[in-house]
């Protein structure tokens, strides 16, 4: 009983040194702080700023987007403000009928909706990351702006159309 | 330009001698006060893989100045239905002993400002009103979180004085001699020459003691930010908070400086002895307590006093009976 006891005080002692060498190993190791400003972190491959639009692969002014409206249906917060026109091409002309055969009608014009303004706003923004993740040809991805910063909220209104040509341009 | 010995005739020697003391004491606690924290926020900084401060001058240097002149320039803001008078009696009273627990101290062979044969007991006597101060601090502030504080620091102070008093006798036993000089004297330059190869319990007894009496982590439980916010200096702002500051730290010294002499051999060391000795040996006590703060997390208070009551007291009394029957059988 008191041999345990005096083993016990011992093992808590020791326990002692332990924790000083732990904390004296961590205090000779280099330190692992980035000094912001002066260096910037890029382990970003991760990180989940505010949505960006991802531009075509043959085109970097216009986004993958097809218009279907998914991330603006299921953004719970209701974030996502899509605005587009619908353009009409001029019809192709009719080919001529074969002989011995109908006339086929004339195609009609082809109709093609393309992406005005793709709205967020980012105050609201959960990043649940659910557009994203709806989204079907992956036109949306999270951006990696670690430091965004602002002085007021409508600085936090992003036109993501516009992003995405300004980004095109560089 | 009068000569300096009719200035000073009349005047006792040992007069002149303790108020030059006094004073380099003054600038040797306050400089140390902005060194220890720099240090402590370094170590801190360090044994978290943090800089710690590095903005503020060469190697954030200035920093612990920035700090002291912000809490020169803060208002001191008495609370509604504190006692006024110990309310700021009590940092004044926390922090005026410290000079007497210094006076005794010998730094070096001469450099000592009052050789006294009595100097442990000056010390141990004085370093008790801290705890008063700590107890009027809580008590004068009409704040639940300051008496807890207060409460904290009394029962805490009281128990390990008793096991703290008891290591050291074991050395005065050792030496037969209650004089600081005395006891640097009888110990040799090489470390296996230090009271510390002979009494090794009583410095390990010493050193949580003297720990604990210093209200430091892990037994900084009169002031537990965690749950007293800060204890017994809650409502002190300005130089009110921080005299106690100061204090704490001159507090650290002075046990440090004690441990030095009674354990370590004072300003004795190999080649040269001399005062350099004597700080080095303190500094790496310091640091070690400074260690201790950013390893070990606070204790509960029942563990506190269980700690003092059922260890540290029987084991010092233990090893104070076997000094007295080795002093007596052996010398």
């Amino acid at each position: 009983m008191i041999s345990q006891t005096f083993k016990e005080a011992v093992s808590a002692v020791w326990s002692m040194v332990v924790g000083l060498k732990v904390t004296g190993r961590n205090f000779l190791q280099p330190q692992i702080t980035v000094h912001y400003p002066r260096q910037v972190v890029t382990n970003l491959d991760t990180y989940r700023g505010h949505i960006e639009l991802v531009a075509k692969d043959e085109d970097p002014f216009k986004a993958k987007c097809i218009l279907c409206g998914q991330c603006e249906n299921n953004c719970p917060s209701g974030c996502i403000t899509i605005e587009s026109v619908t353009r009409e091409t001029p019809a192709p002309p009719a080919p001529e009928p074969a002989p011995g055969e109908e006339a086929k009608p004339a195609p009609k014009p082809k109709k093609v909706k393309e992406l005005t303004q793709f709205m967020l706003d980012y105050n609201l923004c959960s990043l649940c990351g659910l557009c994203v993740q709806h989204c079907p040809v992956d036109s949306l991805r999270f951006s990696t702006d670690v430091y965004l910063a602002g002085f007021s909220r409508g600085e936090f209104e992003f036109e993501l159309l516009e992003m995405l040509q300004k980004r095109g341009k560089k | 330009m009068p000569d300096m010995n009719t200035l000073l005739a009349g005047i006792p020697a040992e007069l002149t001698r303790l108020v030059l003391a006094l004073i380099g004491l003054m600038a040797f606690i306050g400089l140390n006060g902005l060194a220890l924290v720099w240090v402590e926020r370094k170590v801190a900084g360090h044994v978290q893989r943090r800089p710690g401060p590095y903005e503020v001058g060469p190697f954030g240097l200035i920093q612990p100045i920035v700090d002291a002149v912000k809490l020169v320039g803060k208002q001191l803001a008495t609370p509604a239905g504190a006692d006024k008078f110990l309310f700021w009696l009590a940092p004044l009273l926390s922090f005026l002993p410290i000079f007497l627990l210094f006076i005794p101290i010998p730094f070096s062979e001469n450099l000592v400002g009052l050789n006294t044969n009595l100097g442990v007991l000056l010390i141990l006597a004085f370093a008790g009103l801290n705890v008063l101060a700590l107890c009027l601090a809580g008590w004068g502030q009409n704040n639940k979180w300051g008496l807890l504080g207060a409460g904290r620091a009394v029962a805490q102070s009281v128990a390990y004085e008793i096991p703290l008093l008891l290591a050291v006798l074991a050395v005065s036993f050792q030496t037969g001699s209650l004089s600081l000089a005395e006891i640097t004297a009888k110990q040799g330059a090489w470390p296996w020459q230090w009271n510390i190869v002979v009494q090794p319990l009583a410095f390990f007894l010493y050193f949580i003691c003297a720990v604990a009496e210093t209200n430091r982590a892990p037994f900084d439980l009169p002031e537990a930010e965690s749950e007293l916010t800060a204890g017994f200096h809650t409502e002190y702002s300005g130089m009110g908070f921080g005299l106690f500051f100061l204090a704490e730290y001159a507090n650290m010294i002075v046990v440090c400086s004690v441990a030095t002499v009674l354990f370590l051999g004072g300003w004795q060391g190999p080649v040269e002895p001399g005062w350099w000795w004597f700080l080095i040996k303190m500094y790496a006590l310091l640091v070690v307590i400074i260690w201790f703060r950013w390893t070990y997390p606070r204790v509960r208070f029942d563990q506190l006093l269980n700690l003092n009551w059922k260890w540290l007291l029987p084991l010092s009394m233990v090893n104070l009976l076997a000094t007295a029957f080795a002093v007596k059988l052996f010398a």
